[in-house]
């Protein structure tokens, strides 16, 4: 596999969202608006790109019994860092993230490629997984948080381009279903082609 | 690759101790670490929120913050008094309800000496986003119809219930409890008026 199919395939391909459909709790909850979904990505890309390293440097420390409880600890870690840095750095976006931030340990898109991808690859490809599966993510949860705001706030990323509201259903649970629903069909068709 | 570190029982603890012993290290330096923005992050916002909902003032109403126990046992209001040159102005009241959608709301409300609501600000809500979301003023214009009303001669209870307040369109629930929280305060800062 080359350098760029690793960095690449998490996009598209192997999308974790429209793919591998992991993730989806995070997914569903926070992307009532295209920036909540964009910076619920980011937040994922990063704990998934540092646990990718971490993992991938102690593989061959850690025992293989116990080898989940020790990446779960490695992953928790992380998530709380970035968790107590964003209520101190960024307390607004903290405020509509907040509860959904220590999901991330539970993330199964974070536990799955440490151990399907970073325990078994060298530092730097699974930087690249890492990297890669975390955009892919982002990608996916902006779109539906972009298409979600448009059809039940009338807006993009807070710009909001008409008066009154729009279709509520959208911004609830079960827009999120509907419009995910229709996002995979649309990937499912690329991927296909 | 390396070979692997065998699964016995001295490794496996070995592993485990170092995995925690190292994620605690660092996790007591990043709590130190930001122990203080957060505090003052808080702390802003919470002077924000008086702000807006007091006349201007010169004292900080923060240092004068005094505390009033409220009808719900174990529970405290939290006074905010508003001076302008040692005259009163008015007093912010940190109050909150029980009757939301999900879990407790949290109010800034401002009172003006003789009572009159000023002005309120939502400090915590998890309302549904689109319907109980709106009793915030970034949402929409819902929440302004208490500002210059004087809860003397005008009656804190949804209108559905026999009161004078408009409840938000779908959003009974929320707005009874937005309504519940500004009445609590209200309550409150005529029994503690001096």
């Amino acid at each position: 596999m080359s350098k760029l199919t690793i960095l690449t395939k998490g996009i598209i391909k192997e999308n974790a969202v429209f793919v591998l459909f992991l993730g989806l709790c995070p997914t569903l909850g926070t992307t009532t608006s295209a920036i909540n979904g964009l910076a619920m990505g980011l937040a994922t890309t990063f704990v998934l790109v540092m646990s990718n390293i971490v993992v991938s440097m102690v593989k061959s420390l850690i025992p293989d019994k116990v080898r989940i409880p020790a990446f779960i600890v490695i992953i928790a870690t992380f998530v709380t860092v970035v968790e107590l840095t964003m209520q101190a750095f960024l307390p607004d976006l903290f405020e509509v993230l907040g509860l959904f931030i220590p999901l991330i340990v539970v993330n199964c898109v974070i536990l799955g490629r440490a151990e399907a991808f970073a325990s078994k690859n060298n530092v730097f490809d699974s930087v690249l997984d890492g990297l890669g599966m975390g955009l892919g993510f982002a990608f996916a949860l902006t779109v539906l948080g972009g298409i979600r705001e448009i059809l039940g706030s009338g807006a993009l990323f807070g710009f909001s381009f008409m008066e009154g509201d729009g279709m509520l259903i959208f911004v609830l649970a079960p827009g999120a279903f509907i419009v995910l629903g229709y996002l995979i069909a649309i990937s499912n068709k690329i991927n296909k082609a | 690759m390396a070979s692997k570190t065998e699964s016995t029982f001295r490794n496996m603890l070995l592993a485990l101790f170092v995995v925690s012993f190292i994620s605690a290290t660092t996790l007591g330096y990043v709590y130190e670490f930001t122990k203080e923005p957060i505090a003052i992050a808080k702390l802003k916002k919470k002077i924000a929120a008086i702000k807006k909902v007091v006349p201007e003032f010169t004292n900080d109403p923060n240092a004068d913050m005094y505390k009033i126990a409220s009808d719900i046992k174990g529970d405290t209001l939290e006074f905010y008094p508003a001076y302008k040159d040692s005259e009163l102005v008015g007093t912010a009241i940190k109050t909150f309800s029980d009757l939301g959608f999900t879990k407790r709301i949290y109010l800034m409300v401002g009172f003006l000496a003789d009572g009159t609501i000023h002005n309120i600000s939502v400090l915590e809500h998890a309302e549904t986003p689109g319907l109980g979301d709106k009793m915030d003023k970034k949402k929409s214009k819902w929440s302004e119809q208490f500002n210059g009303k004087n809860p003397a001669n005008y009656k804190l209870i949804v209108s559905k219930d026999g009161g004078d307040v408009d409840a938000i369109t779908a959003a009974t629930i929320s707005s009874r409890a937005y309504t519940d929280a500004v009445d609590r305060a209200y309550k409150a800062f005529i029994e503690n008026k001096k």
